[in-house]
């Protein structure tokens, strides 16, 4: 019997685990390539391409005029082609300026035309409140894009599923948003050297528990870990799960955990009208009615545009206090 | 341009598919045969064919709501076309995309489109893949005017000049953006001349005839080819029946002697008579061809007819692709 060292645990930052992605996803498959604005010679204004332009050149790191359409429609046109672009919306609130082509074309090319093309597509882009860019460079628009057949949507959490979704999302054959949460970029975390994926469609049990299931996206999944921590004083052992891929969702994995602590909430940073969280909710009620002990909270930005100023950016941003609050609310209405 | 008469009777007998092909589904289509709306394409064959002479299969174009002429000229499958056109299980898209999605992906057709301006930027994509992969593939993106008005036109316009990439605007200026008249729509009389601002050529051609529109198409294809970049071709054409269907929906926009006066020009009849004069197409001859393609035309209507419709089961198929390009 042979003992393997344990390697050393590396830790990077999340915005790291992204440009390594790229690197080795970029070295595996001469098809993939990337363009956005500023990606190359700048490294992207959130530096998740940076040194990419020195390996693989202008040909496969592309600048682009700020043309969100005619870039999206770029990576459109290469994908249905035999390439397999990555196309990078530097804001996710920018994606209001491609919407065509990621809605009418990316995602029902395949069904239009009866399953003949495929679009091995990766659009790459950034979300989030919390940076005083005001409300044009702060949403979370995920909820949009779940609504549409033909595309999946990840949201990852941290820099481990930063790094192993983005793999599996440029390895599928078909358009996946990837949306990452700007605020989270400096968040670190181990993140395994060698390439490896994190499979679409898996939810995560981040936090195992008995008697509350939080699920939550994107930032607010650590949100939640730290919201659990608070409620072990009201006797609560809450289970934090992130689902990781919003489109397809896994609902097995949260119908087995809600049957499990007969309680609920759904915790993201969007708007909470309308946001995915509504859908996780009914969900869990079609699934899991006859478990349930309370209605199925949700916390998620109240109905106004992102405002600039940190005070009142504050008052919007959902978090760790204000789940843990919801939690207690909510067990107050139990049955 | 010297032009072989293969090649001369190449475009006419494209030319004439397109014609009856159009004709035919026209008249299917106001019968209640075919469901929802056709785009014909009537009076602008000599485009579609002066481009597509030039084409190889593994060139592509991307085409618009108006699209069943683009790919009859690519040589679709006519049965093909038609069983889509019906909804059948046996289209080209297995029923799901009927008339404005219409595609072979096979012959480099990207697809109708029902949305007016997107092909623009999927066209650039296209070439950009061309000279990726290090092919001299060429792609031709076919738009009309009323699309010139859109941004993805002026998006796509920039950043193929700004690429240098294989790609040939074809604009089909028909007159109309729907049923409002191109000087009703925008202030510029000449489309090319939006090429000046991307810093490509522009060239306004006579749509009309098939020959000005081979030889201009030649030459800009030519140029794409050669990794020259891109061209913008204005073609000046006229669509002789509705925005929709033959009759169309009753709005009344614009006069019967503008139609006819148009019609004195009918491409089809254009290249006919030329032919004729020049001796490599008898009134015969002529006819034949057109009795060739209405057999054509008649069988496909036939196939469509006789083909099933899709089973209720293919209504969640063909969403996502389960496959993997990489393990």
């Amino acid at each position: 019997m042979t003992t393997i060292e344990a390697p050393a645990t590396r830790e990077i930052p999340y915005v790291s685990a992204i440009a390594e992605a790229f690197g080795q996803l970029m070295r595996e498959d001469p098809n993939v390539f990337i363009a956005g604005e500023d990606v190359a010679l700048y490294g992207s204004v959130f530096g998740v391409t940076r040194g990419l332009l020195k390996e693989f050149g202008p040909q496969r790191v592309v600048d682009t005029p700020i043309s969100e359409s005619g870039i999206m429609g770029l990576g459109l046109g290469a994908a249905a082609t035999g390439l397999r672009p990555v196309i990078d919306i530097m804001f996710m609130d920018f994606m209001a300026v491609c919407m065509d082509e990621v809605v009418n074309q990316i995602a029902k090319i395949k069904y239009m035309f009866g399953g003949t093309a495929r679009i091995p597509l990766t659009i790459h882009t950034m979300a989030g409140a919390g940076t005083s860019m005001a409300a044009q460079h702060s949403q979370s628009l995920e909820a949009w894009f779940c609504h549409i057949p033909g595309l999946k949507v990840v949201m990852p959490s941290g820099p481990y599923e930063a790094k192993g979704l983005l793999v599996a999302a440029v390895r599928d054959d078909n358009p996946v948003m990837v949306v990452n949460t700007k605020t989270i970029l400096g968040m670190k975390a181990h993140v395994p050297e060698q390439i490896y994926e994190i499979p679409l469609g898996k939810a995560n049990v981040v936090r195992p528990g008995s008697n509350f299931t939080i699920l939550a996206t994107g930032r607010m999944v650590s949100e939640s870990v730290k919201a659990a921590e608070m409620l072990v004083a009201d006797g609560l052992d809450v289970e934090v799960i992130d689902p990781r891929t919003l489109q397809p969702f896994d609902t097995e994995t949260v119908v087995q955990s809600v049957r499990k602590t007969h309680r609920a909430l759904v915790a993201h940073e969007a708007v909470r009208f309308g946001g995915i969280g509504a859908e996780f909710a009914a969900q869990i009620q079609e699934e899991a009615f006859d478990y349930l002990d309370a209605p199925v909270g949700r916390v998620g930005a109240p109905f106004t545009p992102v405002p600039f100023s940190p005070v009142l950016e504050k008052e919007y941003m959902p978090n760790a206090e204000k789940i843990a609050a919801e939690v207690r609310r909510l067990l107050g209405k139990q049955a | 341009m010297d032009i072989s008469n293969g090649v001369l009777l190449d475009l006419h007998r494209r030319m004439v598919r397109i014609r009856t092909f159009e004709e035919e589904a026209g008249k299917l289509m106001e019968a209640g045969k075919i469901p929802g709306a056709l785009h014909l394409y009537v009076g602008e064959e000599a485009v579609a064919a002066g481009v597509m002479v030039h084409l190889r299969d593994s060139d592509q174009i991307t085409s618009t709501h108006r699209g069943h002429g683009h790919l009859v000229a690519k040589g679709g499958d006519l049965r093909k076309m038609y069983a889509e056109l019906y909804g059948r299980a046996t289209g080209y898209c297995k029923g799901k995309g009927g008339s404005m999605h219409i595609s072979d992906l096979d012959l480099g057709m990207l697809g109708a489109n029902g949305i007016v301006g997107a092909g623009p930027p999927i066209a650039i994509g296209a070439a950009f893949s061309n000279k990726y992969r290090g092919t001299d593939n060429v792609t031709v993106c076919f738009f009309g005017d009323g699309a010139s008005n859109e941004g993805t036109f002026h998006e796509a316009a920039n950043m193929a000049a700004l690429y240098k990439l294989p790609v040939v605007f074809a604009c089909e200026n028909n007159g109309f953006g729907e049923f409002t008249r191109q000087e009703r729509h925008q202030a510029v009389h000449d489309i090319a001349d939006r090429a000046a601002g991307y810093g490509m050529p522009g060239i306004v051609v006579d749509g009309m005839d098939a020959l000005a529109v081979y030889e201009a198409a030649g030459e800009a294809i030519a140029r794409a080819r050669a990794g020259s970049g891109p061209t913008l071709l204005e073609f000046k054409t006229y669509r002789f029946f509705d925005h929709v269907g033959i009759r169309g929906m009753g709005v009344i926009y614009r006069e019967d002697a503008e139609v006819l006066q148009w019609r004195e020009r009918d491409p089809v009849g254009l290249v006919e008579t030329r032919l004729a004069e020049q001796g490599i197409l008898s009134p015969e001859a002529a006819a034949a061809v057109h009795e060739a393609a209405l057999a054509d035309v008649r069988d496909a209507i036939a196939f469509a007819e006789a083909s099933p419709f899709p089973e209720p089961g293919a209504l969640m198929e063909d969403i996502y692709t389960v496959s993997r390009g990489v393990a």
